[in-house]
C-alpha cells in the first residue's frame, strides 16, 4: 500500500497546473513568509557585520570510532606491539599516509589527506568528552548535549549555540532554524531553535494545494504539527531553488541498510545534500547529521576490512561536502565527532570494545589546518586509561568551544555557561581557525 | 520455506563456525570478510526476483504485519512490538530476525519476564547480533589454543539495555565477568549436525572455566546454567523492575510517564516476580492509560497499520517495507541495540515524509475509498469539526484521503 509506483508524468503535470482556489491567497502568504524565514537570521549577526558568512556542520559518528584505526601513532615505539598486523603501518602492502612524522592517516581517506596537505583539515587526537563510562547511548547524549555529564539531555550544544548567536531578540525566533538530514533528528541540533529536517524526497510529490490545506487544518487544530509542516514547505522551496530535488522514479531506500555500497551512497548523499542547503543563499548556516556503523566489536578490519571501507565512505562524504559547498567551502568548518574511542588493544574477536579517547576530525576551508593536535599519552599499558583505553588528554569541548568562538563568534561566557555548561575550566584550544 | 530456513541456518552456522574457528574443517573460511559471507538481506522495493533470504524476510514481515492489521484488539500485538524493540536484533546481521520475534518474543509477552529474557538472550539471532557467537573465554580450551578471546558486547547490553538499565551500579568488572559467564553461548555448526545447525549450542570448549562474580554475587561454573543463573537474578533485580516499568509507561502513555503509574507497574512487577500478564493488566487498567489527552505520536509502523485498518486493506508487504525504510523505522533494523527511540521528538520531524506516503497512497486508492466514511470508522467522535470540514471540502477524492490520513487526530494516540 505504501510507496506505489510513480505516477505517469502527465498526472504530475496536471497536478501542478491545477487552477488556483480560494485557498491560493493563504498559500502565497505562506510561501512568502517561509521564504523570508530562510532569508534572514541564519547568518550569525557579528560574523555578518565582518562581511563573513560562516557555515558549520557537525557530523556525529555513532557507535564509537576507533581513533587509533583512523589516525595511528606510527612513530610511537609501542604501537606495533599494541596492534600488530591489525595496526596501520607506513610500510607493508597497505601503506598509511604520513601526517607529521609521528601520526599517519588511514589510507582509505585520500580526500581527507589532500585537505590536510592543503591546510584545510586538522586532526585532534587522544580527545574525549568528559564522559568516562562506556555506554554508547549515555556517551552520545553527553557528546551531543554538551553537558558535563550524564543528565537530562533534551537539547544539543549546536542548537543552543544558534539561539545564543542573536541575543536581544531582534530577530523573530521562529525564523531561526538549525538543519538536520535524515528522518530522525540528532540530539545535537534539537532544542529551543526549531529544526529543519530533510530527507531526499522520493515518490510522487505532494501538490502545494494539498500541503496548504493540511497546513491550514493544522494551524487551526494542532500548533505542534503546524510548525513541523511549515518547515517542510520552506525546505521544499529551498530544495527546488537549489536543484536538490530528486527524480520521482528514484525510490531506493533512504535509510542506510545492507552492504557497503549503500552505506557509501547514503553517506555521500546525506552529506552532500547538507552542504548544498548550507551553501544556498537563503539556507540555514548551521546543521548536523549522524552517520552510523562504527561499533566494531568483531573483525574490525582497520587496514583492509570493514572499518577501512567505512572510513572510505566517510572520506567520500567529505568530498561530497566540499563539492556541495562550492565557493562557501572557504567559510566552512565541518567537525566529525564520536561518543568515545575503543579499547587500545584488539579484543578476542579481532575487534575492539568500548573505550575512551579517540580522534576528532576537522575539515573546511576556514580552518588553519595541516596539523595533528595531540598531547600524546602513549600506548604502554601503564599509560592507558584503566589499563585498556587510550587516555584522554584533550577535552573535546576545548575544541568545540574554540570553533564556535572563532568561527561563529560566540563569546566565552556564553560558551562556558549555556553551550557547554560547567565548562569554564575547559579552556578553548588555540589556533584552529584561520 | 522451512527447508530453506534450515539451509540458511546452516550457512549462517557455517559462517560462525568458520569465524570462531570452532570446527577444524572450517578453518579455510576463517579469513573470509564478514560482508562476503553475510547473506544478503531484503532491501530493494521491487526486485525482479527475490533471493531466498529476501523471501524469508518478506514472509516473516508479512506475518508480523498481518497479525497487527487483522487483530480484533491490537494491544497484544503492540506488546509484541514493544518487547521486540526492547530486545531488538538487526536483520542486517541475521536472516533469523523475524523468526526471533516469533520464537523468542511472541510466546512470552504475557508470560514471565525471566522466560522472555532467557529466550531472547539465548536465541541464535541475539547471539549473532551482539556477537557472542565469537566470544571465547581467555582460559577456555579454545581460548588457550587460539588467538581469539572475550567479546563483552552482549553482556554489556544485557545489563544496560535489557535488564538493569544504565547507571544502576554495575561496573566494568561486572561486564567483563558476565561476558566470561556467557562464553560458550553460541550456535550449532552444521557439519556435525545437519538437522539442527544454527540452533543454540552451549559449547564447553569456548566457556571460561571457574566461578565468576557478577554484581557482588559469586556464580559457580555450572556450564550453561551459570549464565542462566545470572539472567534469573537480573530478572528479579529491583532495578530491572523500574527500568521495565518506565519503558512500558513511556511507550504506552507519555514521554514523561506519570510517576504514580511507574510506581504501580514497578510494584506489580516486583510482587509478581515479573509476571507480564499482571504487569500488562495493571497498565491497561490504570487511569493514566485512559487520559483523554492523546500525547504520543504514532510511530510510522503504528500509523501505517492504522491507515490499513481504516482503509480495510490487507496491505502489501512489498510496499510497507520500503515505506517504513523511508519513514526512518525500517522493520527489524533499529539504528542501535537500544532499539528505535520512543519519544515524540524523534518522530515528529518525519511528519512530512508521512505526507509523501499518504499522498502516494491516496493517488492510487483515493478514487475507490470514501475518506469521510473512513474518518467515521477510524476516529468517530475523535474527529474535530475542522477535520471533517477539510475532508468534506477537499478538491478531489485523493486529496480528501490525504487530509484524512494526515489529520492531527490520526497522528496521535
Amino acid at each position: 500500500m505504501i510507496m506505489p509506483d510513480a505516477l505517469p508524468a502527465s498526472t504530475l503535470r496536471a497536478e501542478t497546473r491545477r487552477a488556483a482556489t480560494p485557498h491560493a491567497a493563504t498559500r502565497r502568504e505562506l510561501l512568502l513568509g517561509s521564504g523570508a524565514l530562510f532569508a534572514w537570521a541564519h547568518v550569525p549577526r557579528i560574523a555578518r557585520a565582518e562581511g563573513r558568512d560562516p557555515r558549520f556542520l557537525a557530523i556525529v559518528l555513532r557507535g564509537a570510532l576507533d581513533g587509533l584505526a583512523a589516525v595511528a601513532p606510527v612513530g610511537d615505539p609501542d604501537w606495533i606491539k599494541l596492534r600488530g598486523d591489525n595496526g596501520l603501518k607506513l610500510d607493508g602492502d597497505t601503506k598509511a599516509l604520513p601526517l607529521d612524522g609521528f601520526f599517519a592517516l588511514n589510507p582509505a581517506m585520500p580526500n581527507l589527506y589532500r585537505l590536510y596537505k592543503a591546510g584545510q583539515a586538522t586532526i585532534v587526537h587522544a580527545a574525549a568528552t568528559p564522559y568516562r563510562e562506556r555506554s554508547h547511548f549515555d556517551g552520545q547524549d553527553v557528546l551531543e548535549s554538551g553537558l558535563a555529564g550524564v543528565g537530562r539531555a533534551d537539547s544539543g550544544w549546536l542548537n543552543r549555540a544558534l539561539v545564543a548567536l542573536e541575543p536581544g531578540g531582534r530577530v523573530d525566533p521562529r525564523g531561526r532554524r538549525t538543519f538536520a538530514v535524515g528522518p530522525i533528528t540528532p540530539l545535537v541540533v534539537r532544542g529551543p531553535a526549531p529544526v529543519l529536517s530533510w530527507v531526499p524526497p522520493r515518490g510522487t510529490p505532494v501538490s502545494d494545494e494539498t500541503t496548504m490545506r493540511l497546513l491550514d487544518l493544522y494551524r487551526h487544530t494542532d500548533p505542534t504539527l503546524a510548525q513541523v509542516l511549515e518547515d517542510r514547505v520552506g525546505l521544499a522551496a529551498l530544495a527546488r531553488a537549489g536543484g536538490i530535488e530528486r527524480k520521482p522514479e528514484d525510490q531506493g531506500p533512504v535509510v542506510q541498510v545492507g552492504g557497503i555500497e549503500q552505506v557509501r551512497a547514503y553517506f555521500a548523499e546525506a552529506s552532500g545534500a547538507a552542504a548544498k542547503f548550507l551553501a544556498s543563499a537563503d539556507g540555514p548556516r548551521v546543521g548536523a547529521l549522524a552517520l552510523d556503523g562504527w561499533d566494531t566489536h568483531v573483525n574490525e578490519g582497520a587496514v583492509k576490512g570493514r572499518l577501512a571501507a567505512l572510513l572510505g565512505a566517510l572520506d567520500g562524504a567529505l568530498a561530497a561536502i566540499e563539492k556541495g559547498m562550492g565557493p562557501a567551502w572557504s567559510e566552512t568548518v565541518v567537525v566529525l565527532v564520536t561518543e568515545f574511542g575503543r579499547t587500545a588493544r584488539v579484543n578476542g574477536t579481532e575487534g575492539t570494545d568500548h573505550g575512551t579517547a579517540t580522534v576528532a576530525l576537522l575539515a573546511g576551508g576556514a580552518l588553519k589546518g595541516g596539523r595533528v593536535v595531540a598531547d600524546w599519552p602513549g600506548v604502554k599499558e601503564a599509560d592507558l586509561h584503566e589499563k585498556r583505553d587510550l587516555k584522554a588528554t584533550t577535552d573535546l569541548r576545548a575544541v568545540l568551544k574554540r570553533l564556535l568562538k572563532d568561527h561563529l563568534r560566540l563569546d566565552d561566557a556564553v560558551l562556558a555557561a549555556d553551550i557547554f555548561p560547567d565548562s569554564a575550566a575547559v579552556r578553548p584550544m588555540g589556533g584552529l581557525v584561520g | 520455506v522451512a527447508a530453506r530456513v534450515a539451509r540458511l541456518r546452516e550457512e549462517e552456522a557455517k559462517r560462525v563456525a568458520a569465524e570462531s574457528g570452532m570446527a577444524g574443517a572450517m578453518e579455510a573460511k576463517a579469513e573470509m570478510a564478514p560482508e562476503a559471507a553475510k547473506p544478503p538481506t531484503a532491501q530493494a522495493p521491487t526486485p525482479p526476483a527475490q533471493t531466498v533470504p529476501q523471501q524469508i524476510f518478506f514472509a516473516e514481515a508479512k506475518a508480523h504485519f498481518d497479525a497487527a492489521i487483522t487483530a480484533e484488539i491490537g494491544f497484544v500485538e503492540r506488546l509484541v512490538w514493544f518487547w521486540s524493540n526492547h530486545f531488538c536484533v538487526n536483520a542486517d546481521d541475521t536472516v533469523m530476525a523475524g523468526g526471533y520475534e516469533r520464537e523468542a518474543i511472541r510466546p512470552h509477552v504475557l508470560g514471565h519476564f525471566v522466560d522472555l529474557l532467557q529466550a531472547a538472550e539465548g536465541h541464535p539471532a541475539m547471539l549473532l547480533y551482539l556477537t557472542n557467537t565469537l566470544s571465547m573465554g581467555p582460559n577456555s580450551v579454545a581460548g588457550i589454543n587460539r588467538t581469539r578471546g572475550l567479546n563483552e558486547n552482549l553482556a554489556r547490553e544485557i545489563l544496560e539495555l535489557h535488564t538493569l538499565g544504565v547507571r544502576t551500579g554495575y561496573t566494568q568488572d561486572d561486564v567483563t565477568s558476565f561476558a566470561k559467564v556467557i562464553t560458550g553461548w553460541t550456535i550449532l555448526p552444521t557439519d556435525s549436525n545437519p538437522d539442527h545447525g544454527g540452533e543454540f549450542l552451549f559449547h564447553r570448549r569456548l566457556h571460561e572455566p571457574g566461578p565468576q562474580t557478577v554484581i557482588g554475587k559469586s556464580y559457580r561454573d555450572t556450564g550453561v546454567e551459570q549464565g542462566r543463573a545470572v539472567l534469573a537474578d537480573l530478572a528479579r533485580h529491583p532495578a530491572t523492575a523500574t527500568h521495565i516499568a518506565v519503558k512500558l509507561a513511556r511507550h504506552f502513555v507519555a514521554d514523561d510517564p506519570p510517576p504514580a503509574l511507574v510506581a504501580l507497574l514497578t510494584q506489580r512487577f516486583n510482587e509478581t516476580e515479573g509476571d507480564l500478564w499482571e504487569v500488562s493488566k495493571a497498565l491497561v487498567t490504570a487511569p493514566e492509560s485512559w487520559s483523554e489527552e492523546r500525547v504520543k505520536i504514532k510511530r510510522p509502523s503504528e500509523w501505517n497499520v492504522a491507515l490499513l485498518r481504516a482503509a480495510r486493506f490487507a496491505g502489501d508487504i512489498r510496499a510497507i517495507v520500503p515505506g517504513l525504510n523511508r519513514l526512518g523505522e525500517p522493520l527489524w533494523r533499529p539504528p542501535s541495540p537500544r532499539g528505535f527511540p520512543d519519544d515524540n521528538a524523534a518522530w515528529l520531524d518525519g511528519l512530512s515524509h508521512r505526507l509523501d506516503i499518504a499522498n502516494n497512497f491516496a493517488q492510487r486508492n483515493g478514487d475507490r475509498l470514501d475518506a469521510a466514511a473512513m474518518l467515521e470508522t477510524a476516529l468517530g467522535p475523535l474527529a474535530s469539526k475542522e477535520t471533517r470540514r477539510a475532508v468534506a471540502r477537499a478538491e478531489t477524492k485523493p486529496q480528501a484521503l490525504t487530509l484524512m490520513l494526515m489529520a492531527p487526530e490520526f497522528q496521535w494516540r
